[in-house]
């Protein structure tokens, strides 16, 4: 992968991140961990009827992984669980605007993989196979 | 200058005259010249290896101590002949004592599994320090686990961050049953007294396994001087293939020990209701080996000794000092381990920060300007993580193919990665 992994869309994204820290009224969280890298990640969602009404992360971690927790949590306010049950590695390539390369695959896709662990944790169903290998 | 090889590509020279050796160097990373900087973590291969290990497959491939043939034969005495080359480039006793494993890692477990096994019971003592690889750490958390052993950690000095030595008479006085350290780190690149700790640790009745996989590579060392019982590297740090690695230990401790693997070439007669082993080393090498491996590791071995092991020491103690002064004139720059004032206890292995970047963004901006660094935990993540307290770092590392102009060019992907992050 090259320097555009870097655009000013997604140092800005690291630098300002959005929907940062801890959702007091959240009805689900998850905690995912990277021991590739050590990026640490907590996910709080807050599911009304189906749907995120509102979501927030706290952890630490390299710029791909951060921006992308910014971006992702912006990107599915108001979209329905199954919505993110659909979700994949394509989701978070159109939302970084590169292809993140194998090396830092496990970083770009930590936060969707969060996500959507908290959504089946939510439903109390087994997390599938596709999430596990994101 | 750039110097033209027969039929190959151009390779820069810039001030060395070794990397023309290197093959690898030909090739470009993100259309830049490959600056190699990650040799903690694996070392490139001289021509003179990859033709060794050709030359065996092309012209004389033959299972080793079988065949009555004359290709057979070679292959059997190339494959011997490394582990004499072995023997000599560490001082060891007699080849006897050199047994080939797959790398330091499976050479401490063999250390753990057969020696650890009968020797290690419940409630006794294993020390280890606080600066282990995940290598030297796990294969006795294994043992410890399985037989209700303790381990103590002896602790680094917060003043110079070296090894505590009145932390290690502390856990020298619990009388351990065995004592296990780094002679090199592969993070902060601090060498221990490898031969002071032996002798503390034999007093105290401890036996000793030394983890040598970054040291051996990059300086002159003496196994009969240090006195370890074991000692275990890795020859693909060392210029040679992936796959082969050393444990040497001595040979009256290798003759007591019991093989933990059994199969061909290890026996010396099996019948139906009972074994006997082979010789050393063979006792320890069931199956057939890895013939190519250890025929490459030769050819490393006396490539290195071609170049004689102070001048390696030399010039990475030269390139270290002139990166850590560079470093050290770069704000918001962090650097770990032992100081430039401080050489003659410090490898050529430096760990380093950039405030507010995580080193994997770190290592990627160095990779478009075509320099290789590490970036992690380093497979020591308590050292990392408990004692450094950070969660990764990024490293580089050096060897006898690197140079002053591949330190600048890193210097330079510094300031790289300082202007996208809009660092200060």
């Amino acid at each position: 992968m090259s320097i555009d992994m870097y655009a000013e869309e997604i140092i800005s994204h690291y630098e300002h991140p959005h929907n940062k820290g801890e959702l007091k009224d959240a009805n689900v969280s998850m905690h995912e961990y990277n021991p590739l890298c050590g990026d640490d990640l907590t996910m709080y969602l807050k599911i009304k009827d189906g749907k995120i009404e509102d979501v927030k992360f706290k952890g630490t971690g390299c710029a791909i992984s951060m921006a992308s927790a910014s971006m992702l949590t912006d990107f599915i306010k108001g979209k329905s669980i199954s919505d993110i049950e659909r979700m994949g590695l394509p989701t978070i390539i159109e939302l970084l605007g590169i292809d993140p390369g194998p090396a830092r695959l496990k970083c770009a896709t930590l936060s969707l993989r969060t996500v959507k662990e908290a959504a089946f944790l939510y439903q109390h169903k087994e997390i599938d196979r596709a999430t596990k290998d994101l | 200058m750039m110097i033209r090889l027969a039929g190959t590509k151009k390779i820069a020279r810039g001030t060395n005259s070794y990397k023309v050796d290197f093959p690898i160097f030909e090739t470009k990373m993100n259309g830049k010249p490959l600056i190699y900087l990650d040799s903690a973590s694996t070392s490139q291969k001289p021509r003179q290896v990859l033709e060794a290990i050709d030359d065996f497959y092309r012209n004389y491939n033959a299972n080793v101590h079988r065949g009555i043939y004359k290709i057979a034969e070679k292959a059997t005495s190339e494959y011997t002949n490394s582990k004499e080359k072995v023997a000599k480039f560490i001082n060891a006793g007699s080849m006897q004592e050199i047994v080939y494993v797959r790398n330091a890692t499976e050479a401490i477990n063999i250390a753990a599994l057969s020696w650890g096994e009968h020797n290690i019971g419940k409630g006794d003592g294993i020390v280890l320090t606080q600066m282990e690889h995940h290598s030297n750490m796990v294969p006795w958390m294994l043992l410890a686990k399985r037989k209700g052993a303790k381990i103590d950690y002896v602790e680094l000095d917060k003043r110079n961050g070296k090894l505590d030595m009145s932390s290690l008479k502390y856990a020298l006085d619990k009388r351990p049953k065995l004592v296990a350290f780094t002679h090199a780190s592969n993070v902060l690149g601090i060498i221990t007294d490898a031969k002071e700790i032996t002798r503390r640790a034999h007093k105290a009745g401890a036996t000793v396994v030394i983890d040598a996989a970054q040291s051996v590579p990059h300086m002159e060392v003496d196994v009969r001087d240090i006195d370890s019982d074991f000692f275990a590297f890795s020859g693909h740090k060392m210029l040679g293939p992936t796959g082969i690695g050393v444990l040497h230990a001595k040979r009256d401790l290798l003759e007591s020990l019991e093989p933990i693997m059994g199969g061909g070439d290890m026996i010396r007669s099996v019948l139906y209701d009972s074994v006997s082993w082979n010789d050393l080393p063979w006792k320890f090498e069931a199956g057939t080996p890895d013939i190519s491996g250890g025929i490459g590791l030769g050819a490393a071995v006396d490539y290195l000794s071609g170049v004689g092991m102070r001048k390696v020491r030399e010039h990475e103690k030269k390139l270290t000092r002139y990166a850590l002064e560079k470093l050290k004139g770069i704000k918001s720059v962090t650097v770990y381990g032992p100081e430039e004032k401080d050489m003659e206890n410090r490898g050529g292995v430096i760990s380093f920060a950039i405030e507010g970047v995580h080193p994997h963004d770190v290592a990627q901006i160095f990779d478009s300007e075509g320099v290789a660094i590490r970036a992690g935990h380093h497979c020591a993540m308590p050292l990392v993580t408990q004692r450094l307290g950070v969660a990764s770092l990024s490293r580089m590392s050096f060897h006898i193919y690197n140079d002053e102009s591949d330190i600048d060019t890193a210097v330079k992907a510094i300031e790289k990665v300082k202007k996208i992050f809009r660092v200060k």
